[in-house]
């Protein structure tokens, strides 16, 4: 006997003039998986903070266990038994577990006896689900999985019978994310009703049994997971029918053009990122670096692309030398030398977000003719270039004039990849290239990549995606705590051994 | 002996010039663990000293000039509140606008009502706070040692230096131990933790800014209703900026701010004493040079010590909660 635990009619919501959720109808039923499954600005993580009562619906009503509720804050919802996991963890990092836990449900004025016995019932939780948390450590010191099992366990402990997670495997470990899975199982056969925002179609046709597919603000179909396959879904997500493989030739490699011997790199705080890394990359090959965010890839590219110090060891571009911890080459100079760089955050470093498309499509080779001429800039060129190549790297809208914030993030990194590769560079630094980017822009920049890679250029491609480095690579290696901690051939290899590698377990 | 009650008047006046710093060390941690930096320290002590004289010449009765000051001071902190809370406007430049404010509207008021730009008239004894002998004071003093201690040091001093001191173990128990400052701390380094435990994150900001306004008050009296006896232009004289040095240097912890704070007091208390003394083989150090000592103080523990003072991480920043 199923029954609806959660029910939303004609939920609208509107930022400006930005509509992100469109009559939203969604039925949860109890104690089901629910997977909502939708493009990254779709609308699930809008339609959810609804739901959790930090945004307010512009019109709509929402119903939990049949009747009508009133969600003004996310006290509304917590007492309605609604508990989210967000995507950025809302943790007080020098905060304790236990602290960030009764926060808002502390009980009581002063601590005393509501404290203990906040920490027996957290110690009954921890032992029912396995969560296996110590209540008296540090936010900061844990690792980013036992941070989302304190955010879960401070659902449960708010007494949460519906339990939202929004896009919970993002920042974790193929093994983190088993665990994650073993736990949401447990809680599920417990009766709790979960639901599952995600971009990933294999995390819905995992764990779900039901599911709901988002575009544009619309709610555009619903069935049950075993009924629907990742075509299917992967379709119904963009409106077309995508590629979900890449086809890529044979390998054809040449010299070694770049190479890294020795490289260590300290971050702004002093603390040592990299350490002592060695990296080839051949003509035409493609070269993957894996990890989990925070473990020196930011450093290391920004040391490669000559915005970082090297602190020491050394960088060669071409077989000549080019950076050590004495003599190095600025970006501009790497550039002339034929060296890109696809930066990871896109909006800090690659783009100057303010500017009109046009400024963002020529910087960094804006002193070159045809674009500029004894530094005056020549805008007439530059626009019908703007124009040719929005058009080459279908970059929409196709205007220049538009300034680049009210490009989607999938159209922003167009144009910096337009941008880097219209140099025809030898060697291409890339970062995350499709961070937040829809999955009809993912497969064309895959495309535009493995282009590059049959041209000859040589490409270290640096991504959090464990199946975009999988798929892209010709080679892996993985970096854990600032080193290469191993280095695999892309044939035959799979996530699991990836992910041992990544977690800095063998 | 002398030197034995130099050092006993040398600590006296380190407690009692350190007591405004107190209180805005104490009032800065309440605004800054909330997330919202107080620059305006300075204006809002200005503001009470002002009010506190003008209304206890008026009243006849200086805890009534307290209690305006109180309320003038709030309400100066929910100014604050108002431009950088709830319309999310740039912290720094709110502080800057209110400090200006106060300098002029103080010194225009006071030559409106008095005829004298920035001072109001010399307070009678019934209008001032008087010094508060402790019990057996001048019976103990001939003890040895003890009895320096309890007449000399710790007896005789304005009520406000008592309440200062007193304040700072009840600010850490708040900040520490109760449900309230577990919150407030929270809020200053994650907001959208506090929302989304269903805490009002600008009710809490309010709440800190408003225990801040009461704080401030208190120093601003303590100047011109109990040390001194009237108000005069910028007699604050920059305590406000450096109780907020004080503070960060204390890590935004009410203890160490509250070492920080007397540090401050002790140079001050120094420099007065060194004024017009000859030192061997130096002579007469220049009167600027050893005024210029707590400042000079500030900036070199500021940067040489302090390097790594982690602020509340939220501090600064409106809190947005919708894109």
């Amino acid at each position: 006997m199923v029954s609806p635990i959660l029910e939303l009619a004609n939920i609208n919501k509107s930022f400006g003039h930005v509509q992100a959720n469109k009559n939203i109808n969604l039925t949860i039923n109890k104690g089901t998986i629910h997977g909502i499954i939708g493009e990254n600005g779709a609308g699930k993580s809008t339609l959810m903070s609804i739901v959790f009562g930090l945004y307010q619906a512009n019109s709509g009503t929402i119903k939990v266990n049949g009747k009508e509720i009133n969600l003004r804050s996310p006290k509304d919802s917590i007492i309605n038994g609604i508990g989210m996991v967000h995507q950025h963890f809302m943790l007080v990092e020098n905060f304790t577990v236990l602290e960030n836990i009764i926060l808002g449900f502390e009980g009581e004025l002063v601590f005393g006896k509501n404290l203990e016995k906040a920490k027996k019932d957290l110690k009954n939780l921890c032992d029912t689900y396995k969560l296996n948390i110590d209540l008296n450590s540090t936010i900061s010191d844990l690792s980013v999985g036992f941070r989302q099992r304190v955010e879960i366990l401070k659902s449960l402990y708010r007494g949460a019978e519906i339990l939202i997670l929004d896009e919970p495997t993002g920042v974790l470990t193929p093994q983190e994310v088993d665990e994650l899975f073993k736990i949401l199982r447990s809680l599920n056969e417990e009766g709790k009703t979960i639901v599952l925002i995600t971009h990933k179609l294999i995390e819905i046709m995992d764990l779900t049994s039901e599911v709901s597919v988002m575009r544009q603000g619309e709610m555009v179909g619903h069935t049950k997971t075993k009924d629907t396959n990742k075509e299917k879904l992967a379709e119904m997500m963009v409106g077309r029918s995508v590629l979900l493989r890449l086809d890529k030739s044979e390998l054809k490699t040449g010299d070694v053009v770049f190479k890294v011997e020795d490289l260590t790199v300290k971050d702004d705080l002093d603390v040592t990122r990299v350490k002592n890394v060695n990296l080839e990359i051949r003509a035409g090959e493609i070269l993957g670096l894996a990890g989990v965010t925070g473990n020196g890839q930011t450093e290391l590219l920004e040391a490669l692309s000559g915005i970082r110090k090297v602190e020491s060891g050394e960088i060669y571009l071409d077989g000549k030398k080019v950076s050590d911890s004495q003599n190095f080459l600025d970006p501009r100079e790497l550039k002339e030398k034929g060296l890109a760089h696809v930066p990871e955050d896109r909006q800090r470093m690659g783009l100057v977000t303010d500017f009109k498309a046009y400024e963002n499509l020529i910087f960094g080779y804006h002193d070159q003719q045809p674009f500029s001429k004894s530094s005056i800039l020549n805008h007439k060129d530059i626009i019908s270039h703007s124009k040719k190549i929005m058009e080459e790297y279908d970059v929409r809208p196709q205007s220049p004039n538009l300034i680049t914030s009210n490009f989607s993030g999938g159209n922003q990194q167009k144009i910096i990849l337009s941008r880097e590769l219209n140099e025809k560079p030898k060697v291409l630094l890339v970062g995350q290239p499709t961070r937040g980017v829809d999955i009809g822009a993912i497969e064309f920049i895959h495309q535009r990549l493995i282009e590059m890679r049959d041209r000859g250029a040589a490409i270290l491609l640096v991504s959090v995606e464990l199946d975009e480095v999988l798929s892209l690579s010709d080679r892996i290696v993985v970096m854990f705590d600032g080193k290469i901690v191993g280095e695999k051939e892309n044939k035959n290899v799979t996530d699991r051994e990836l992910g041992l590698l990544m977690a800095g377990v063998v | 002996m002398e030197f034995l009650s130099d050092i006993a008047s040398l600590i006296n006046s380190t407690l009692r010039i350190s007591t405004p710093l107190v209180f805005a060390a104490m009032a800065g941690i309440f605004a800054e663990r909330s997330g919202v930096i107080d620059f305006s320290l300075e204006g809002k002590m200005l503001m009470a000293a002002f009010v506190a004289a003008v209304g206890s010449y008026f009243l006849g009765n200086p805890w009534l000039g307290l209690l305006l000051a109180i309320i003038a001071c709030v309400s100066l902190s929910m100014l604050h509140g108002f431009a950088s809370v709830t319309y999310k406007g740039d912290q720094v430049v709110s502080c800057v606008a209110i400090n200006i404010l106060i300098i002029g509207l103080t010194t225009a008021l006071a030559a409106a009502w008095f005829g004298q730009a920035g001072l109001t008239p010399t307070l009678t004894e019934d209008q001032r706070f008087l010094e508060v002998n402790l019990p057996f004071a001048e019976s103990l003093r001939d003890v040895p040692i003890l009895g320096t201690i309890y007449s000399d040091i710790l007896s005789g001093h304005y009520i406000f230096v008592y309440l200062a001191y007193l304040t700072v173990p009840i600010v850490f128990w708040v900040v520490f131990k109760t449900s309230f400052g577990l919150r407030l701390r929270a809020v200053g380094e994650n907001p959208s933790a506090v929302d989304t435990a269903g805490i009002n994150v600008f009710a809490m900001r309010y709440k800190a800014l408003a225990i801040n306004g009461v704080l401030i008050a208190f120093a601003g009296a303590h100047l011109s209703t109990a040390v001194n006896a009237n108000f005069f232009r910028e007699m604050s004289a920059g305590r406000g900026y450096l109780a907020l040095a004080a503070m960060i240097f204390g890590k935004w912890h009410p203890k160490t701010a509250l070492v920080a704070c007397l540090l401050f007091g002790f140079t001050d208390a120094l420099q007065i004493r060194l004024q017009g003394v000859e030192l061997p083989a130096i002579g007469e150090i220049p009167v600027q040079l050893i005024q210029a000592l707590p400042y000079v103080l500030t900036v070199v523990l500021l940067a040489g010590f302090v390097g790594k003072a982690i602020a509340p991480n939220a501090i600064g920043q409106p809190y947005i909660k919708e894109r």
